[in-house]
């Protein structure tokens, strides 16, 4: 598709089929090593975190990502910035290979990458007033003088809603939902292009989930922002993605457009999935049917043969349990791995 | 039906560097023979510490049970003596807690806290204990019991870990049982398994269930009755249905508005309750939802409103009608 469309860099807001592709994800394997033993380790076992996922990200669009804990959907976020170095796969950024970066190369794509992080509690220094935890990653990456950082500091604070007055402040002195704002706006600090945005809003309340949502989709219009979503809120996840990818056990379940995901979902787990939220309506929730998954999410450390998703699946045949299901295109745009489709 | 629990005018506060922060309120509820009641509210409203005060498990200090009366069963909790609560606590009302992985003992196997209270409570010997205890882990789906007993709690994933503590809740046949966020720290699909279970049991034990949460799915699915808290008092209460249908506080408004739902049409924004959480060291004087309520008039700056009738079974602590968008001061 790449190869086709005439990039129109204006067009970038919400530009779901038609966009470029800025981020391109092939085959992605993050494994763990579990070692044992004091003076000589060696390694017992290999935590398959991420195993093998393929996707996409197309500039100025929203990916979700879903799952529950442990499918692996942080640690692709964090392998999509090089935080951890891919076991296999590449990532392609606007069509550079990360994997071949290196030392200065690296830090300047990096400045392109940014990330916000769940607690914010525990992302924010608390020994650091605002102005140094928004300004840190201008110093980091040598922008500006230190006037102009100032300046630049206040414009952010301004953006994501808080009184740049408050810039000597540190972060005990904020609620959790202005903490995540001040987290937004040091993501925001370096001008990157892409944010993966890994849970921002599940530990706030939910009156202020709201807030930092609509926060984030201004942030997106206005300055033309790719995110990578992460969250296991599905209804939060359908409502600020174009497209969304559900996860299971290091695989790729499924992944579609959002209407398509959430109306006719094709993968057992992500009918499940979504059976499983109660909906705030309690005459709508006492009607509604419900799918419950029996047992626990087998470990990445001993995942089942064959389809990951197999020991817990409704509809699983012999096939299921013996052959990994290819990762296919079942209708333009909609990817699923099951074989049972 | 009967009243099984009454709280009246409770008011719990706690002395902290910046003052006393008064958690709890003036919260007046009640809980019938066999119902589930759900406390809903943000951190901080109140709802734990209302639902601790029951079984006077508050720290103290820094905590106080200031006034009110909590009577169950026709004694008030409050003032009988320590040895007495103990035989309420954990027997005629027991308490699933948030966190499966810290509220159980990680050097003592499952079966010995499970059978602790059994030993203490209904006065069973060991054996009878360790059966009794097997039995209840098969009732909240725990496969190869009989072996499982034995092991300890690092064993168990978070969601077996959460049915482990229903089966010890309900192990004596309680009459309440108290669930605080019991599933927050779960996911989805484990959520939804321990829910049903503890549905299923306290409907077979004819158990009262307060099921306190801030998930208003949770609520729909499993509360018969709702409170909701705002800044250490209830500020509405009425049946499921009717809080959700047709909502008479703009805090209940607001908390319903902001949530995006899988069941609906997708909408451009989202709604969200402006402006902080209240900080309840330093509460205005009036309403506390003022700052942030946008059918505020000026009367709700300088004066609570109390709880008062705003339909059948529905009360709403409110100046203003907001179906109306006027006051019902003088309504009633």
């Amino acid at each position: 598709m790449a190869t086709e469309a005439p990039n129109d860099a204006m067009q970038t807001a919400h530009a779901a089929d038609q966009g470029e592709v800025l981020i391109e994800v092939k085959d992605l394997k993050i494994h763990f090593p579990v070692t044992a033993g004091f003076v000589i380790s060696r390694t017992v076992a290999v935590n398959k975190a991420v195993d093998g996922v393929t996707f996409d990200i197309k500039r100025g669009e929203t990916l979700g990502l879903v799952g529950e804990s442990g499918c692996g959907k942080s640690t692709t976020g964090r392998g999509l910035l090089q935080l951890y170095k891919p076991t296999e796969g590449h990532v392609l950024f606007d069509g550079q290979d990360l994997n071949e970066l290196k030392g200065n190369d690296l830090r300047l794509m990096r400045r392109r990458m940014q990330m916000i992080f769940q607690d914010p509690y525990a992302s924010l220094n608390p020994r650091m007033s605002v102005r140094d935890i928004v300004g840190e990653p201008l110093i980091i990456h040598g922008i500006g003088s230190a006037a102009q950082r100032r300046e630049r500091v206040a414009d952010l604070m301004r953006i994501v809603g808080l009184n740049p007055f408050y810039a000597t402040r540190f972060p005990h002195e904020f609620s959790g939902g202005q903490r995540q704002r001040i987290g937004v706006a040091r993501a925001l600090a370096v001008d990157p292009d892409f944010i993966v945005a890994d849970e921002p809003v599940s530990a706030l309340d939910v009156s202020i989930q709201a807030q930092v949502i609509n926060l984030l989709e201004e942030l997106q219009e206005q300055f033309g922002l790719t995110f990578l979503f992460i969250a296991h809120d599905l209804a939060v996840v359908r409502h600020i993605s174009d497209r969304v990818g559900v996860m299971y056990l290091g695989k790729l379940m499924e992944l579609a457009d959002r209407n398509e995901i959430y109306e006719n979902p094709l993968h057992p787990y992500t009918k499940a999935l979504l059976s499983a939220v109660p909906i705030p309506d309690p005459v709508m929730e006492r009607k509604r049917e419900r799918i419950i998954l029996t047992g626990d999410v087998p470990s990445s450390l001993r995942p089942p043969r064959g389809c990951v998703f197999h020991t817990r699946c409704p509809i699983a045949i012999d096939e299921c349990r013996q052959e990994i299901p290819e990762w296919r295109e079942i209708s333009p745009n909609h990817w699923v791995a099951c074989h049972r489709v | 039906m009967s009243t099984l629990l009454e709280v009246k005018d409770l008011r719990t506060y706690f002395n902290t560097e910046e003052g006393v922060v008064k958690a709890v309120d003036g919260v007046t509820f009640d809980v019938q023979e066999g119902e589930t009641l759900a406390l809903v509210g943000e951190s901080g409203c109140g709802k734990s510490v209302s639902a601790l005060s029951v079984l006077r498990l508050i720290p103290i200090p820094p905590g106080r049970i200031v006034s009110g009366e909590v009577i169950f069963e026709g004694e008030d909790l409050l003032t009988m003596g320590e040895g007495e609560i103990r035989h309420i606590r954990g027997n005629r009302i027991a308490m699933v807690f948030q966190e499966p992985m810290t509220s159980l003992n990680p050097v003592l196997t499952i079966g010995k806290q499970m059978t602790e209270a059994l030993e203490l409570h209904l006065k069973l010997d060991k054996e009878a204990a360790t059966a009794r205890a097997v039995q209840l882990l098969e009732m909240v789906g725990v496969a190869d019991a009989d072996r499982r007993v034995s092991d300890y709690p690092h064993q168990f994933s978070g969601g077996m870990r959460q049915r482990v503590m229903i089966a010890m809740a309900m192990s004596c046949n309680p009459r309440l049982l108290i669930a605080d966020e019991p599933t927050t720290a779960l996911d989805v699909t484990i959520q939804a398994q321990v829910l049903e279970v503890m549905q299923r049991l306290s409907r077979e034990f004819g158990t009262a269930v307060i099921i306190i949460t801030h998930n208003l799915g949770v609520v729909a699915r499993y509360a018969d009755r709702v409170n909701v808290m705002y800044a250490g008092k209830i500020i509405e209460k009425a049946s499921a249905e009717v809080v959700y249908a047709d909502p008479r506080h703009p805090y209940t408004l607001g908390l319903l508005n902001s949530v995006p739902r899988l069941d609906q049409i997708l909408q451009e924004k989202l709604v969200p309750i402006e402006g902080q959480p209240p900080d309840l060291g330093h509460l205005p004087p009036g309403c506390a939802f003022y700052p942030r309520c946008t059918y505020r008039i000026d009367k709700c700056r300088e004066e609570f409103p109390p709880l008062q009738l705003v339909a059948e079974n529905h009360y709403a602590a409110c100046w203003v009608d907001v179906t109306q968008g006027r006051s019902t001061e003088n309504g009633d």
